[in-house]
């Protein structure tokens, strides 16, 4: 049972006992599935049981793999998934070549290390932007470190939490495009929850309509 | 150790000693103190108690210095919010907020005694113009038998206090809309807060209020400066009797300490009575439709009484400055002849010597809070443990239950087992008191912290200690600093635990001020009382100016 992607098999979610969310999704490599529902419907909660942030009187029962693995057991840190808000959460008191530093495997040292910041600042035309306070940042530059950072960690596969509905229509397309794009060449499974039928069209792929 | 078991190892560290300290108060008040051989129980300590002439006066004392006290600075503070809250001289109130609280009440006693005393500067500005005094006129108006200025000093030091809780309450309270809808209904301001917003904040700064009402009865440094002598509140009384040479007297100490405990749970008791008494005539004020609570008048008035409350602590502090240079002063001259360093240099060798061993304490007892309050909230936020309502009651009770009813229990046990009072216990003791603080002055901003952050932090592969020491304790700098400068002042104001449980040897800028009391120099109470509020001050300073420095290069922290 080693299939790659992202599995959940027969996910259930309870507080205190009451049904909260019910769904079964195979998300492969390289592919988008989008989860749609009205606020209320769970689409955080599901979130939460896949990143393991979930605590009593929440249950989670059903299964999780990612790549084979069960993540039931593990704690947050240990699942590999990369997660991106609504918002950036760019750590404040961090630099933004900090913020990217902060996911590195520990493995890369030194010079190593820093050109690996230069190159992901790079990748997303930020040049130069290593020793800038993240709070200087336009709302699409934050949301780039952040994708950059996230993907930095090497995780297995990617949420996304509504991540674009800060932005501004034209900004929204193109840092969409951008997120997906990166995704795809990294080939990670990605699950979306969104209330915007226009990012679940542009991700191309399942639909899944929680209610 | 595992951080699941910190809370309750915390109160255990906490309540430990509070009750084992009453249990230590009681057992001698019913005859039992093995240490001078009396094990036989009986109630002659009460008998003797009863016996003693000044008893029904510092009962009575206790119970209208505590209660007046309380009831006047929460009517001071529920007006001045009603009617003042979003304007700018309300601004300019919560600016001057945490270094009123900040001052020592030591400090602050011995300013407003500087300024209202016969010989004080309001008399001097008086005089001889309007009052045709050329000497000190021969009025007691410190330490009155009444304890009125024991109460005014009581309020100027309990008003900033409850602004402040009244603060944290607003916000959650949704009190700007409430007000909003009220008024709009035909309400003027007053009228409208009181209705609609007072009793939901009401609600939640309860038991701040039981505390400075328990405070207020059972206070013994503020009533040794400010209160009468004969005779004295019957806190002060329980210290004298405890200090007696004679340990028999600690029999009668115990049983005065138990009666003021009693008198505390019946004023509480009281205060829920009359808790009951106002509700039942706001709801009946609220059902008859009157929209008017004397608006402008109302306005004018709590502005004027929390204006003087404000300025007087100012005031005092401003007159201890001058006292402490001052050379010749003559009556009624309001500046003196001459300033010198003369007093400074006088007793600057006594003053370096306290003020190390009080930095040591404070420093000390800060951190071992500061630790024990972000496991406890790390430990609530990893196991998503709340604190219950329970748990907010077990935490206030250490400022509930009267230092006086407990701390001689506690060197009464100190004294059976044979452990000598000194630097260490003194420290374990002001953790007891600090505690609280640091920990409603930290929870707040510790749990209001984007959780968000930790799950980002855990998704890059950070375990839980790395989010801690990496992300949340640097982004809470301002909020962790802010509540060791509370800690701190807090330390550096105790005087009956580290007077207690220091057995006496060991001395704090504090107890040494507050030991001044008796005698009359002007000028050692004033550099003394200068000293003691600056080291409660300086730490406010760097809690607000430390951040800025560390995070200059870091706009996302400076405006949180």
């Amino acid at each position: 049972m080693d299939e790659p992607g992202l599995i959940l098999q027969d996910l259930r979610v309870t507080l205190s006992g009451k049904p909260m969310l019910r769904l079964s999704a195979h998300v492969a490599p390289g592919q988008v599935v989008s989860v749609m529902g009205p606020s209320g419907a769970g689409k955080s909660t599901l979130l939460g049981a896949v990143m393991g942030t979930l605590s009593p009187p929440f249950a989670v029962s059903g299964r999780i793999l990612l790549d084979g693995r069960d993540l039931a057991a593990l704690p947050v840190e240990a699942r590999q998934i990369g997660i991106l808000f609504q918002d950036p959460l760019l750590f404040p008191h961090l630099s933004v070549g900090s913020n990217l530093a902060f996911g590195l495997p520990r493995a890369l040292r030194g010079a190593a290390r820093r050109a690996a910041v230069e190159k992901a600042l790079a990748d997303v035309g930020l040049n130069g932007f290593a020793s800038r306070d993240p709070a200087t940042l336009s709302g699409g530059q934050k949301l780039r470190v952040a994708l950059m950072r996230t993907l930095l960690a090497a995780p297995c596969a990617l949420l996304l939490d509504e991540p674009f509905s800060s932005l501004d229509a034209d900004r929204r397309a193109q840092i969409r495009s951008l997120v997906f794009e990166r995704a795809r060449a990294a080939g990670l499974p990605v699950l979306m929850v969104t209330h915007d039928p226009a990012d679940a069209q542009a991700a191309g792929g399942l639909v899944i309509k929680l209610d | 150790m595992r951080l699941r078991a910190m809370p309750m190892l915390t109160l255990a560290l906490l309540l430990g000693p509070v009750l084992a300290g009453l249990v230590g108060t009681l057992a001698p008040a019913f005859g039992i103190l093995p240490v001078i051989g009396r094990v036989e129980p009986g109630v002659d300590a009460f008998r003797a108690l009863l016996a003693w002439p000044g008893l029904p006066g510092a009962v009575w004392l206790s119970m209208v210095t505590g209660l007046g006290a309380t009831v006047i600075s929460l009517v001071i503070v529920m007006l001045l919010v009603a009617c003042w809250s979003g304007t700018r001289s309300f601004a300019a109130f919560r600016r001057a907020l945490s270094p009123l609280l900040s001052v020592p009440h030591a400090a602050a006693a011995f300013g407003l005694a500087f300024l209202v005393a016969p010989s004080g500067l309001v008399v001097r500005l008086l005089s001889p113009w309007a009052t045709g005094w050329t000497q000190p006129p021969d009025l007691l108006i410190v330490q009155d038998p009444a304890g009125l200025s024991l109460m005014a000093g009581l309020v100027v030091k309990e008003v900033p206090f409850l602004l402040l809780m009244t603060l944290a309450a607003l916000g959650q309270a949704d009190a700007v809309r409430a007000e909003t809808v009220a008024r709009s209904l035909g309400h003027d301001r007053p009228a409208a807060w009181l209705k609609a917003v007072f009793p939901r904040v009401y609600a939640q700064i309860r038991l701040p209020v039981l505390v400075v009402l328990a405070f207020s009865m059972t206070v013994v440094d503020v009533a040794l400066i400010l209160g009468p002598n004969t005779p004295p509140t019957l806190a002060v009384q329980v210290v004298r009797w405890m200090n007696a040479p004679d340990l028999a007297m600690r029999l009668q100490a115990a049983a005065a300490a138990t009666l003021q405990l009693a008198l505390v749970v019946a004023a509480l008791g009281l205060w829920c009575l009359g808790e009951r008494v106002v509700a039942w005539l706001g709801r009946a004020w609220i059902w008859s439709g009157a929209r008017r609570a004397g608006g402008a008048i109302t306005a004018a008035l709590s502005l004027a009484l929390a204006g003087s409350a404000a300025l007087t602590v100012l005031a005092g502090l401003g007159v201890l400055a001058i006292w402490s240079f001052a050379g010749f002063w003559r009556f009624p001259s309001p500046w003196p002849d001459a300033m010198t360093l003369g007093n400074w240099v006088r007793h600057w060798p006594g003053v370096a010597e306290a003020l190390g061993t009080t930095i040591g304490i404070s420093a000390l007892s800060t951190f071992l809070a500061l630790v024990l309050a972000i496991g406890c909230l790390e430990a609530e936020h990893r196991h998503a443990l709340r604190l219950r309502a329970r748990g907010q009651w077990l935490l206030y009770l250490p400022l509930l239950a009267p230092q006086v009813a407990f701390l001689p229990g506690v060197q009464t046990w100190m004294l059976m087992l044979g452990v000598k009072g000194g630097v260490g216990a003194v420290v374990a003791a002001h953790v007891i008191f600090v505690f609280p603080y640091v920990f409603l002055s930290l929870g707040d901003p510790f749990r209001a912290w984007d959780a968000r952050q930790a799950t980002i932090a855990h998704s890059l592969g950070a375990g839980p200690d790395r989010v801690l020491w990496a992300v949340r304790l640097p982004m809470l700098l301002a909020p962790l600093l802010t509540a060791a400068a509370v800690g701190f002042a807090v330390s550096v104001g105790q005087y009956l635990p580290t007077l207690l449980i220091g057995g006496g040897r060991v001395q704090t800028v504090t107890t040494e001020a507050v030991a001044l009391a008796a005698g009359g120099d002007r000028r050692a109470i004033a550099v003394w009382a200068i000293v003691q509020t600056g080291l409660a001050l300086l730490p406010f300073a760097l809690a607000v100016g430390l951040p800025r420095l560390v995070w200059c290069n870091r706009r996302g922290l400076l405006h949180g």
